[in-house]
């Protein structure tokens, strides 16, 4: 079969048309492979080049495999980067013929050139074939003390792709130990930032089995190694630097002191042209400073131009990866940046994801000296163009009148927005004056004055229809119309397709007949009728429960229904502070982008090398006024719960089913004793929960009677305090609650961290202790076990 | 760490695909790419630069229409990802001279000969042009760079005039000249944008100066290279308080608010001297970047005037002056002004002799677009456009169309006065003299005046 003219082929390799091409170059290969005719070289780079196009477009040619080695015998370089490359991507479907490959990656392995060494290294280690790990140890092995470094930094990535094949072979081969030799003594600073790389994602994949793993892993946080490190950092790659920061990070120096030579020898990587690296110093210079309150404003004030300059600076991508950054530390410290509101104005030209991150900082900074400028830019913004904005500006408007600065003002230009007769602002106006209402009831006359005139035919979406009905019931008495608009909503009944408009129009017209029966009457049976008949379960739902309480008794009915209302003080967040403290601790992330913590769209197996360990980030950990409020809120849910597995639990002891009835008997009475006024802020908490490896894990047996007292985790709370172990977190609802706690000893600074969880169900209690002092630990466990045996008894 | 890298044309089809952990599955480019093309339905809002789906976070950026796109299901930074693409981008360019969908399809055995370089496994090794230099072996299969655009800020050089030497932003600094030997030769270039929002009163609002000096060095041997700026020049704190719009601009200093430098660039007498020096490396890369707040005077003053002329007519009166010197030229300027809705006419009146100007009435979006392709600096000049409403406007119509935009672009003029005053190379032979080119220029970004 003779190869078709050049000519005939397409150009573009986007188009090619499949199998018979395939099979065209297979047999041209062949023909150039044993040829030694001068020039030949040429010809099958022309060939490799189709070949690869061909795998970059996602035709399969791996049946040329056999060809392409044949033809891979040669020096030309080019030629040999082009077979690694392809071989690389079919090895793995391909097993078989890849150990056609191995002879010749081998042997290259050894060539002179450092160049060839380090190519063939690499693509022997890219086959991603678990069968030929074998062949793999030998090259490594002299390829991490070959004497060049890119072979070096090759062969220490290496080591890591074994890893991924095979982690018992490399561990074996005691590879991570000579990386670690590696990484401390090799003069390349590249060398050194691939062993950290693949240390650390050895280590971590390593230190849920192996002990001696995780202790290594926690000794790259050592001071010795991020000292040297730090002492290096000018020779790495701006890259290697963000890997060597990110380290850093992560680090809990022992004194002051520390902190600011730290910060001092990174201050001018704040002037770094790159983003990345800008950040994570940022990161090491908050991390470091949080449990000092003057020094993190600080930290703020210094990086709030560089980030500024980075937002401006470089593509849209770039300055969004940024801007999401900023958000962030404004949502967290808005004060801080309340003078620099015009910097978050939003440009025509910038794309709407920015646009959304600037109008949520210019709400969160406005206050009593910048508002009235804000909202004067955010009521232009209404009348843009782009519609999506416009929405968000009104909402932002509304925000900002929420939070009680100049109210007087906004209100004004909210009804303004009612007056400029664009569909999607009355909308979004509509929802926002009513929930102003429910916030400052005393504008209600301005405000009905103005939603009166609003026709209810020319509000077409959900909610704002919902909002204006709401406002209609709830002001029925002073808006003249009132019973008359919502009656003929009402005949219209059948044209709504919205759920949530009905139930709202079943309620206002409940209140309205409360307050104007005569003329409302006719409505409410009308209303009442057509819910009852309703398909949609809730409104069906709701009209009957109207329609049996009416019936019942009509004052009650207006008691349930329309009781005076107290005015909102504060709506719900939608974000727990627990979740952006979470999100905090992840700076320089994805976390911050997504404003989402890890554990939210990240599997298991990918996460960091450090991460947190994400149970912790569940459970409300803060200073202890935002912990108890936390808890308040809680209280109702849990405690109803609480009497729930009680009442289950009795009914479980008269059915006689195996629960210890008595008590375990009490251990003996500890030696140590522990400071009953420690103190710990939750920053500490966590770095040290980080750092410390868990020293004792014990399962208890709680006594029947301490799981009846555990209504609610703050029974145990005071329980536990009683005996100079405190709570620094606490979560989660019948049956499982989770607790942070932590003691001092009495004479010295040592502190114990217990994570506990109790099942009431099982009626167990499992713990984990980290310790400063490990030898103490046990002790520590014997006087915590008592505390909790005592739990629950009279 | 990222998992793969790929560059995808306009039309979704894979330029070049690496797999560098096998963590993604193989059809991430698709996903990638419906994604990107349909992120809401109404196409209103394009797709952010980092997204996840199930569990796989895509990043992207758009460097002449390509989509540069890496993939990862490990929480990393979003910036070190998007710096990375960026400089992806960059290098490849710098080693193709043009980066763009033909450059790079003709070109990709080299592309992933330096991709292999750049990424190994997932981490960044090596993205200076200078340092790949010795592991590359393919040459760049140069491509007609006169009818392609180029990338980078410095692209704007070549609309512009003929004294700026067209070729040398597309060159590739691997490639030897026809003439067998490089040119010896160094361009800076101080690129400005300007970002400002007049009230409709006329004031500033807010205005901005982003500015940048790039360089590109086809210096042979890397000799070190001094960089002198203005003697008065001051950085944020220790010039004044840092954010202070109202500040007078009186003293005649350039004051910036803040700045940050490349790796290279050494500080150490830039307190005393405002002097940078560096050794440049190969290809293109930015000196320093810097921002300013410090007032400073716009190149041009718009006014606009809607009156209303009747039910269903109103005129519109627009007026463009420019306030720099009559030896500066700017050239490519488009005036935008969104009308109302219910616009469904628009005829144009200019002043008389005007030349070059184009006028428009963009139906679909309702918007007046007027273009010209010079102005001089210190001349005004006017565009009269008589509107026709196809309903009763109910409401003010100057709050329905408007703000009205510009975008321009001016050579050898900058606004914030910062200067390169002298672009000294250190080497020692006499005769050695390579060319030096400082160019300047300023770009609208958001030039916005209300109305």
């Amino acid at each position: 079969m003779a190869p078709p003219a050049q000519s005939q082929r397409s150009p573009s390799p986007s188009q090619p048309s499949g199998k018979g091409e395939v099979s065209d170059l297979k047999s041209q290969l062949r023909q150039l492979a044993g040829s030694r005719a001068p020039g030949i070289d040429d010809s099958k780079r022309e060939l490799f080049k189709k070949v690869i196009s061909y795998m970059t477009v996602g035709i399969d040619v791996s049946s040329l495999f056999g060809e392409m080695v044949m033809c891979s015998a040669t020096s030309d370089i080019v030629l040999k980067k082009m077979c690694y490359l392809y071989v690389g991507n079919y090895a793995k479907v391909n097993p078989d013929l890849a150990l056609l490959t191995i002879n010749f990656l081998q042997r290259d392995c050894k060539d002179e050139d450092p160049m060839i060494r380090g190519l063939a290294l690499r693509s022997l280690c890219s086959l991603r074939v678990a069968n030929l790990v074998e062949y793999l140890v030998g090259p490594l092995g002299s390829g991490l003390k070959d004497n060049n470094n890119y072979v070096r930094t090759v062969a220490v990535m290496g080591v890591l792709k074994l890893y991924h094949i095979s982690a018992s072979t490399c561990v074996d081969a005691d590879f991570p130990a000579m990386l670690k030799h590696s990484m401390l003594n090799d003069s390349d600073a590249q060398v050194v930032a691939n062993c950290l790389s693949a240390l650390q994602e050895i280590w971590s994949s390593e230190a849920s089995s192996s002990e001696e793993a995780s202790r290594e892993r926690e000794a790259l946080l050592s001071k010795p190694v991020v000292y040297y490190f730090l002492n290096r950092i000018k020779e790495f790659s701006e890259w290697a630097q963000c890997l060597v920061l990110e380290l850093v990070g992560k680090y809990v120096p022992s004194e002051t002191s520390e902190i600011f030579d730290i910060m001092n020898l990174l201050e001018d990587r704040l002037q770094h042209a790159n983003g990345a690296v800008v950040l994570a110093t940022i990161k090491v210079f908050l991390q470091l400073t949080l449990s000092m309150t003057d020094v993190h404003q600080q930290v703020y004030e210094r990086i709030k131009a560089p980030l500024l300059t980075l937002v401006s600076s470089g593509s849209p991508e770039q300055s969004y990866a940024v801007l999401s950054h900023l958000h962030l530390l404004v949502m967290r410290a808005p004060f801080i940046f309340s003078s620099d509101y015009k910097h978050f104005y939003c440009q025509y030209n910038e794309p709407s994801y920015v646009k959304k991150l600037k109008l949520e900082m210019l709400t969160a900074v406005a206050n009593e000296s910048n508002t009235y400028e804000i909202v004067t830019e955010l009521c232009e913004y209404a009348a843009n163009v782009d519609i999506p904005i416009a929405r968000e500006s009104i909402r932002a408007v509304g925000k900002i009148a929420l939070q009680q600065y100049d109210v007087n003002a906004i209100v004004d230009r909210l009804l303004q927005f009612l007056e400029m007769e664009k569909d999607y602002v009355t909308a979004e106006a509509l929802v926002l004056v009513k929930d102003l209402l429910r916030k400052y009831p005393q504008w209600s006359q301005d405000c009905i004055a103005v939603v009166g005139n609003i026709s209810s035919k020319n509000i077409q979406e959900p909610k704002a229809k919902a909002a204006l009905i709401w406002m209609l019931g709830e002001y029925s008495q002073d808006m003249h119309d009132a019973p008359y608009i919502l009656e003929s909503l009402i005949e219209n009944w059948e044209d709504e397709y919205s759920a949530e408009v009905r139930l709202h129009l079943l309620t206002a017209v409940m209140k309205c007949f409360f307050k104007r029966p005569p003329e409302t009457q006719k409505a409410l049976g009308a209303a009442l009728a057509a819910g009852l008949a309703d398909f949609h379960q809730d409104v069906h739902d709701r009209a009957l429960f109207y329609y049996r309480l009416l019936q019942y008794n009509v004052s009650v009915a207006q008691r349930v229904v329309d009781p005076p209302k107290q005015a909102v003080s504060v709506f719900a967040d939608t974000q727990s502070s627990e979740i952006k403290d979470r999100i905090f601790d992840e700076f320089n992330s994805l976390s911050v982008v997504y404003q989402k913590p890890s554990y939210m769209f990240t599997d298991k197996e990918h996460r960091g090398p450090f991460e947190f360990s994400d149970e912790l980030g569940h459970l409300s950990i803060g200073a202890e006024s935002t912990a108890s409020s936390q808890m308040l809120s809680e209280l109702a849910i849990s405690s109803v719960t609480g009497h729930a597995s009680q009442s289950s639990l009795a009914i479980d002891d008269l059915l006689g089913l195996g629960l210890p009835v008595a008590p375990a008997p009490a251990p003996s009475p500890p030696l140590l004793k522990l400071n009953s006024k420690a103190v710990l802020d939750p920053g500490t908490f966590q770095q040290k929960w980080r750092q410390l490896p868990i020293s004792l894990s014990q399962e208890y047996s709680v006594s029947p009677r301490g799981v009846a007292a555990l209504t609610a985790p703050q029974a145990l709370l005071r329980h536990m305090q009683g005996h100079s172990i405190h709570c620094i977190a606490s979560g989660g609802q019948s049956p499982n609650y989770k607790f942070f706690f932590f003691a001092q000893k009495a004479e010295e600074s040592s502190t114990f961290l217990v994570e506990c969880i109790i099942n009431t169900s099982s009626a167990k209690a499992q713990i984990k202790i980290k310790a400063d002092d490990q030898s103490a630990s046990e002790a520590f466990s014997t006087l915590f076990q008592s505390a909790l045996s005592e739990f629950g008894l009279p | 760490m990222i998992s793969q890298f790929f560059v995808l044309s306009q039309r979704g089809d894979n330029i070049v695909f690496r797999d560098y952990r096998g963590e993604v599955q193989k059809g991430s480019a698709e996903i990638f790419f419906r994604k990107v093309k349909f992120w809401k339905e109404d196409g209103q809002e394009e797709a952010p630069p980092v997204f996840n789906v199930d569990g796989v976070n895509y990043f992207h950026v758009k460097v002449v229409g390509l989509l540069f796109v890496a993939t990862t299901r490990v929480n990393v930074s979003p910036s070190l990802v998007l710096e990375l693409l960026q400089r992806i981008a960059h290098v490849i360019k710098d080693y193709l001279g043009i980066l763009n969908e033909d450059s790079l399809r003709k070109n990709f055995v080299l592309v992933y000969e330096l991709l292999d370089e750049v990424i190994d496994f997932g981490y960044v090794q090596i993205t200076s042009t200078e340092m790949l230099k010795s592991y590359v072996f393919n040459e760049p299969i140069v491509i007609d760079a006169a009818r392609l655009q180029s990338l980078g800020p410095a692209s704007i050089f070549m609309q512009g005039g003929k004294r700026m030497p067209g070729t040398a932003v597309t060159k590739s600094v691997v490639a030897t000249e026809p003439g067998g030997r490089m040119r010896e030769e160094i361009f800076v270039d101080i690129i400005e944008k300007i970002s400002i929002t007049f009230s409709s009163s006329g004031y500033i609002l807010t205005s901005e100066i982003d500015g940048t000096i790039q360089m590109k060095s086809y210096l042979s041997g890397n000799p070190e290279i001094r960089v002198a700026l203005n003697d008065d020049l001051g950085i944020g704190k220790d010039g004044r308080p840092t954010y202070d719009y109202r500040s007078s601009s009186g003293s005649g200093a350039v004051i910036l608010d803040d700045c940050n430098f490349h790796e290279s660039v050494r500080l150490d007498s830039f307190d005393s001297e405002k002097t940078l020096s560096l050794v440049p490396p190969d290809g293109e890369f930015t000196v320093m970047n810097y921002r300013m707040t410090q007032e400073f005077k716009p190149p041009f003053r718009i006014n606009t005037l809607i009156e209303e002329a009747g039910a269903l007519k109103a005129e519109v009166i627009i007026k463009v002056r420019a306030e720099f010197s009559s030896s500066i030229t700017a050239n490519t300027i488009m005036v935008l002004m969104p009308l109302p809705k219910y616009t469904s006419r628009a005829s144009f009146e200019l002043e008389p002799g005007a030349v070059g100007q184009t006028m428009d009435f963009k139906e679909a979006n309702k918007r007046l677009e007027w273009g010209l392709k010079k102005i001089v600096g210190g001349s005004e000049h006017t565009l009269r456009a008589k509107l026709t409403f196809s309903q009763e406007s109910h409401g003010n119509i100057t709050k329905e169309s408007g703000p009205v935009s510009m975008t321009f672009t001016i050579p050898m003029y900058n606004a914030s006065r910062l200067q390169v005053k002298y672009l000294q190379i250190a080497k020692k032979s006499g005769t050695y003299n390579p060319y030096r080119w400082v160019r300047y220029v300023t770009q609208a970004n958001s030039y916005v005046a209300r109305i």
